[in-house]
């Protein structure tokens, strides 16, 4: 069942006229990757599902976003609720300089929550889901920065899992960790989308291929193809994707 | 430029070379049926291990593409074709092989009309024309070429029917002769299994090329 749909969505930074007419679908419990060079709209069209480019001075976006059926930019909206069904992971691990129990508490916390024993059951479930818990069982008071990077990616997970979103935006989540780190990472991803749909911008082409059942390939705003990864990696159908994934320009 | 251009170049001209030399065997087969000549059969038999070790080269090539630059697309596919038809190639060599050694075994002077008979010096030929086929497509990415093999393939076919009738007919005429005859008959065999697999090797240049398998009726 589609969870997203974007009609004819533009966007633009002052005059520069950063995506053009994108119309898609995203399935729900599905992993969709972003590809593109720099510069081609894929993280500001991320950004868009949870309107963090809201604050960003001259945007302005044209066209419709719905989710769940519901267009997000509409006025009644409230971006606390749109952000609690809709997390998001950077591509720097951004612990808060907390123990590692508050940091998978916060949104929790400051969604007004005060029950301990849930805020407890609910931390851990979500350590447990980003892979985390049994790292970090025996430490949960210890600051999340005595983490290591790859801990500290799962941990910024784990904070976007607690306040239960259906929805995960990842903006390059592991181009900051190492090989291995990098790889716990796509495990989680694919684990995780079981129970959640997400979204992945990224500049490693063997990751999309390895973990998304959806690529999206754009180029100067432009939605250029958008199928499934087995078929965009083996037989795209457009000349310009076919030169971008194999590393024929970009 | 990516860097896996010289790499896909440096296959392509191996596998240019062991299409080249694979179409040479069979030339050489052709001289060798055509007049029983000794000397050509034995070139067969010596150029065969060059087939082989340029098939291992093509393996090991592949594997380290494979590897060490993870292609995606049409690189892929080209990768994936070239293991494949280099397998074919390196078959077609070792029945070019098998040709040859009959000739050095069995062949005298007196035997060469059956094959004649059998019209295996035109089967050679339209062979031959489906390699230079498979140059042309491999050479230049063309798909045309490819696709035009199969016609050819049916003629191979057909060859290899009619030759059979030709040998059941000789056998009744002359019974003594009956085991050089069957003996001979496998070369007409060995030619039509030759075209099928050129024809395998059109199937992946269409499939490297255009990323359709059309192999097993597909």
């Amino acid at each position: 069942m589609k969870i997203i749909e974007t009609y004819k969505v533009n966007a633009f930074y002052g005059s520069n006229h950063v995506l053009k007419d994108i119309t898609m679908e995203i399935k729900e419990n599905s992993v969709t990757a972003f590809i593109g060079p720099s510069g081609c709209g894929k993280s500001t069209f991320l950004r868009m599902f949870n309107r963090m480019n809201d604050y960003i001075d001259g945007f302005r976006k044209e066209g419709d976003i719905l989710i769940n059926g519901k267009d997000i930019y509409k006025k009644s909206v409230k971006l606390e609720e749109l952000r609690q069904e809709i997390g998001m992971v950077f591509q720097k691990p951004n612990p808060f300089p907390k123990s590692i129990f508050e940091n998978a508490a916060y949104g929790l916390k400051i969604r007004g929550v005060k029950d301990k024993k849930e805020i407890n059951e609910r931390v851990e479930k979500s350590l447990k889901k980003a892979a985390l818990w049994s790292e970090v069982k025996d430490q949960l008071n210890k600051s999340a920065f005595s983490l290591s990077g790859g801990q500290q990616q799962r941990l910024c997970i784990a904070r976007a899992l607690a306040v239960k979103p259906s929805i995960i935006l990842m903006d390059e989540p592991a181009s900051a960790l190492d090989p291995i780190s990098t790889s716990k990472i796509e495990e989680l991803i694919s684990e995780l989308k079981q129970q959640y749909t997400i979204i992945i911008v990224t500049h490693n082409m063997q990751q999309a291929a390895r973990i998304s059942d959806k690529t999206a390939f754009f180029y100067l705003g432009d939605l250029v193809e958008f199928g499934k990864t087995s078929e965009i990696f083996t037989k795209p159908k457009n000349k310009q994707t076919e030169n971008y994934v194999t590393g024929r320009f970009g | 430029m990516v860097t896996l251009d010289p790499e896909l170049q440096a296959l392509k001209e191996n596998l240019l070379e062991m299409l080249d030399l694979t179409k040479k065997q069979l030339a050489s087969c052709l001289g060798a049926i055509e007049d029983g000549n000794m000397k050509m059969a034995k070139d067969v038999l010596q150029k065969e291990k060059r087939i082989n070790d340029l098939e291992l080269n093509i393996d090991r090539d592949c594997e380290n593409i494979l590897a060490l630059h993870n292609p995606v697309a049409t690189d892929l596919r080209f990768v994936l074709a070239t293991l494949k038809i280099s397998s074919n190639l390196e078959r077609i060599g070792d029945n070019s092989k098998s040709i040859a050694k009959f000739v050095t075994k069995n062949i005298k002077k007196s035997n060469l009309h059956i094959l004649e008979k059998f019209s295996a010096k035109r089967m050679v030929n339209i062979a031959i024309s489906m390699l230079d086929d498979m140059g042309e497509a491999v050479e230049h990415d063309r798909v045309e070429p490819a696709k035009r093999i199969a016609e050819k393939d049916d003629e191979l076919d057909e060859s290899t029917k009619h030759a059979l009738k030709i040998a059941t007919k000789l056998i009744k005429e002359d019974p003594e002769n009956s085991d050089l005859i069957i003996k001979t008959y496998t070369i007409i065999r060995r030619l039509e299994r030759i075209g099928d697999y050129i024809k395998n090797i059109g199937e992946e240049v269409v499939f490297h090329l255009e990323g359709k398998v059309i192999k097993h009726s597909h």
